[in-house]
């Protein structure tokens, strides 16, 4: 029923702009250089004044109609209900609406049958009053945005503040998402804190959540604070990062400078998209790449020579998620590089300086801001990657900086805490946001630092 | 230096007077890029201690030509470059010729200042480390002051030497960069349109510096600046679509041009 509105409103507003564009052009006997705006504008004018605030009207029917129906229903309802908790009450809304709309029911009762009774009448009057309200603004619009259309009639203003809404909504949408997944972040966490010390999580030694017999779940007032501390995992974090950064940021640079000051044009229009395919391929992919392949390796390369080797190794994961991005570090620094202006590197030339002494003197010098940046950029990429390291790098929380035996990192812990059936009640799966806080904290903190220096950088020359 | 006797110097002045050395030579010079012929079979001497403007329209090849003199041209892929070029009467395509030698010894100064991001010292002192020119401290010390000397900079930067070269003005920079030139003591100075980034008072001064350097350095400078030519030069190359139109003392080359195109390009009739 409301599709079919929002369908007839559609087909409103694009019949519209061909009317408001033929109107426009009638207006001036066909003269359009005597029109204030282009037909196309009173078109787009006329579209959006006719369509525009009945299909706002059905947006926020379509928001507000359930918060409404619950509250009407329950005040309907008050004495049944005067006894239920929060938890009960959502239970019995949504085995109501179940009923009422369709879908799968758990406990039906007298009740519940009556408010659904109830909803479903409720139901078929907003829709009835959705569809009067948006006939009347759609028809309103219609008649007023066609009588304004006149040869001096400014519609390119109003469309042009119509455009400029829509892009503010638009960019809103991409900043209130974030605000709002932070908030739930800060807000799960404060709940996790308030049951666990944040001084035994950033600073406890002992990791072990999953143990729920010892505290974890259960009553809330069992839980064993000792079991979240969080010093294992950012360990293991940082030593798979650094052993990544090891690789990626050499290997890396080193590409960077052959593409951008030894290739030729030929190898470069061919080595750049390849090094970037490597960025291309999924993560599960190196997951396995790496537990079946460079992990066996050096397990048996440390055997070989008397090292003891777990099976899942710190140094497996780090050396696989270092390739992995190298094409972020040499892409990135390609860019920079490229950057430096070629008038430095043709004065240094002219000095009798060879090709590698103007790249260690004076580009990497001019460019090292911005390579500084993309190494960092790496390093957030390496700190929130999980799939690699839940495949190779294992699930024991070991406190260690010995690349050769397993470790676990913040995501992947992460990912264990919410696999599976969850009730997102106990300290377990609160455990998680705050992890999530801590990661988007560290993450955050690189991304503004890397800012900063690429600021600085900015500055230097021009 | 040894000291110059009466004689030594009037058998100098005689030297610039008649018959100068010959520093570079170019022989039957031509350069493509790719498919298109930039330069076709320029002859051209370059006298000893004397200025060279190279002068002509735009896209006239005196550019392409400057840049072969100490092989720019060998950073861009697609330039060829045929003929002879020679220094001190050594063929400078030579393979055996190290392109980095050449360069220190034909310094070059670009169209638009580019001093390093580095310090201004730091500028300076690039090129005698590069090179392993000095022994010790003291010695890049001496050598960075006196190329500033030499660049006329020194009074105004002595006491910032650390501060980055990025910061000077427009025709500070300029100055910079000649002295960074000069502190590898090239034998040659190639300077590509030195001043036309610069306003008309610290193009005064670079003129003035070049006139000054013309004692120690053989100079070959490329202008749009007919005045400039005629200020600085005392040998004057005009070049028109690829071809030397006439070469000679710039005195003659401005007062009576043996060439019909040469004449109408220093009147400004066409250009």
């Amino acid at each position: 029923m409301v599709s079919y509105l929002v369908l007839l409103l559609l087909v409103l507003g694009v019949a519209a702009y061909f009317v408001g564009r033929s109107r426009a052009v009638a207006s001036v006997g066909g003269e359009v250089s005597r029109l204030h705006s282009l037909p196309g504008q009173h078109g787009l004018f006329l579209a959006m004044i006719a369509a525009g605030p009945a299909l706002l009207a059905v947006l926020i029917w379509r928001i507000a109609t359930p918060g409404i129906e619950d509250s009407i229903v329950q005040s309907r309802f008050a004495a049944e209900l005067a006894e239920f908790g929060v938890p009960q009450l959502q239970a019995f809304l949504r085995d109501a609406r179940a009923i009422a709309f369709g879908g799968i029911v758990s406990f039906p009762d007298e009740t519940k049958e009556a408010a659904a009774v109830v909803f479903r009448s409720l139901h078929q009057t907003s829709i009835w009053l959705i569809t009067a309200v948006a006939l009347i603004l759609a028809a309103g619009g219609s008649f007023f945005g066609y009588s304004r259309i006149a040869p001096a009639y400014r519609a390119r203003h109003v469309v042009e503040r119509v455009v400029k809404w829509f892009l503010i909504l638009c960019s809103m949408i991409a900043i209130l998402t974030t605000i709002g997944i932070v908030l739930s972040l800060i807000f799960e966490s404060i709940l996790f804190f308030s049951e666990i010390p944040i001084f035994n999580f950033l600073f406890g030694l002992h990791w072990s959540p999953q143990s729920a017999f010892t505290g974890a779940g259960g009553d809330a007032g069992d839980v064993n604070t000792e079991i979240f501390g969080a010093v294992p995992l950012l360990a293991g974090t940082l030593l798979i990062t650094f052993i990544a950064m090891l690789i990626a940021a050499p290997v890396g640079l080193m590409a960077a400078i052959y593409l951008s000051d030894y290739a030729t044009q030929r190898v470069r229009a061919v080595a750049k998209p390849v090094l970037e395919i490597l960025a291309g391929i999924p993560t599960v992919v190196y997951g396995f790449f790496a537990a079946l392949t460079v992990a066996p390796f050096f397990r048996g390369v440390g055997e070989s020579i008397g090292l003891d080797v777990a099976s899942e190794s710190a140094l497996a994961a780090g050396v696989v998620m270092g390739i992995m991005i190298i094409p972020f570090v040499s892409s990135l620094s390609d860019d920079v590089i490229n950057a430096v202006p070629q008038s430095l590197r043709d004065g240094s030339a002219g000095l009798g300086a060879t090709r590698s002494e103007t790249i260690r003197r004076v580009v990497l010098p001019a460019a090292l801001p911005g390579i500084v940046s993309a190494l960092l950029l790496a390093v957030s990429r390496a700190v929130g990657e999980t799939m690699i390291v839940v495949m190779a790098a294992g699930l024991a929380a070991n406190l260690t900086f010995n690349p050769l035996e397993a470790v676990t990192t913040v995501t992947v812990q992460i990912v264990t805490l919410l696999v599976g059936d969850q009730e997102f009640d106990s300290a377990k799966t609160r455990a998680a946001f705050a992890l999530g806080l801590l990661l988007f904290v560290i993450t955050l903190a690189l991304n503004v630092i890397a800012l900063r220096v690429v600021q600085k950088y900015r500055e230097q020359y021009d | 230096m040894n000291m110059l006797t009466e004689a030594g110097v009037e058998q100098q002045l005689a030297d610039q007077g008649n018959t100068p050395a010959i520093k570079m030579r170019g022989k039957g010079v031509t350069v493509h890029y790719g498919d298109k012929q930039a330069l076709f079979g320029v002859d051209l001497d370059v006298p000893e201690k004397q200025v060279t403007a190279l002068i002509g329209p735009s896209g006239c090849g005196k550019s392409t030509f400057l840049r072969c003199l100490n092989r720019m041209n060998d950073t861009i892929p697609i330039c060829r470059v045929g003929g002879d070029i020679t220094l001190d009467g050594e063929d400078i395509y030579d393979p055996k010729i190290d392109v980095v030698e050449l360069r220190a010894r034909v310094g070059m100064v670009f169209q638009k200042p580019n001093p390093f991001p580095k310090s201004i010292y730091e500028n300076i002192a690039y090129g005698p480390r590069i090179h392993g020119l000095t022994k010790n401290k003291a010695e890049l010390d001496a050598v960075v002051e006196s190329s500033l000397r030499k660049a006329a900079l020194w009074d105004e930067v002595k006491d910032r030497l650390q501060e980055p070269g990025t910061g000077l003005s427009g025709g500070q920079q300029q100055r910079l960069c000649i002295a960074r030139a000069i502190a590898v003591s090239p034998e040659v100075i190639l300077m590509d349109e030195p001043c036309s980034a610069l306003d008309p008072i610290a193009t005064a001064k670079v003129e003035e510096l070049i006139d000054e350097l013309r004692q120690n350095y053989t100079i070959v400078i490329v202008t749009h600046s007919m005045q400039q030519a005629a200020r600085v030069s005392q040998r004057t190359a005009m070049f028109h679509l690829g071809y030397l139109v006439e070469e000679g003392a710039t005195d003659k080359m401005f007062t009576n041009p043996d060439d019909k195109r040469t004449q109408d390009y220093i009147t400004g009739r066409f250009g």
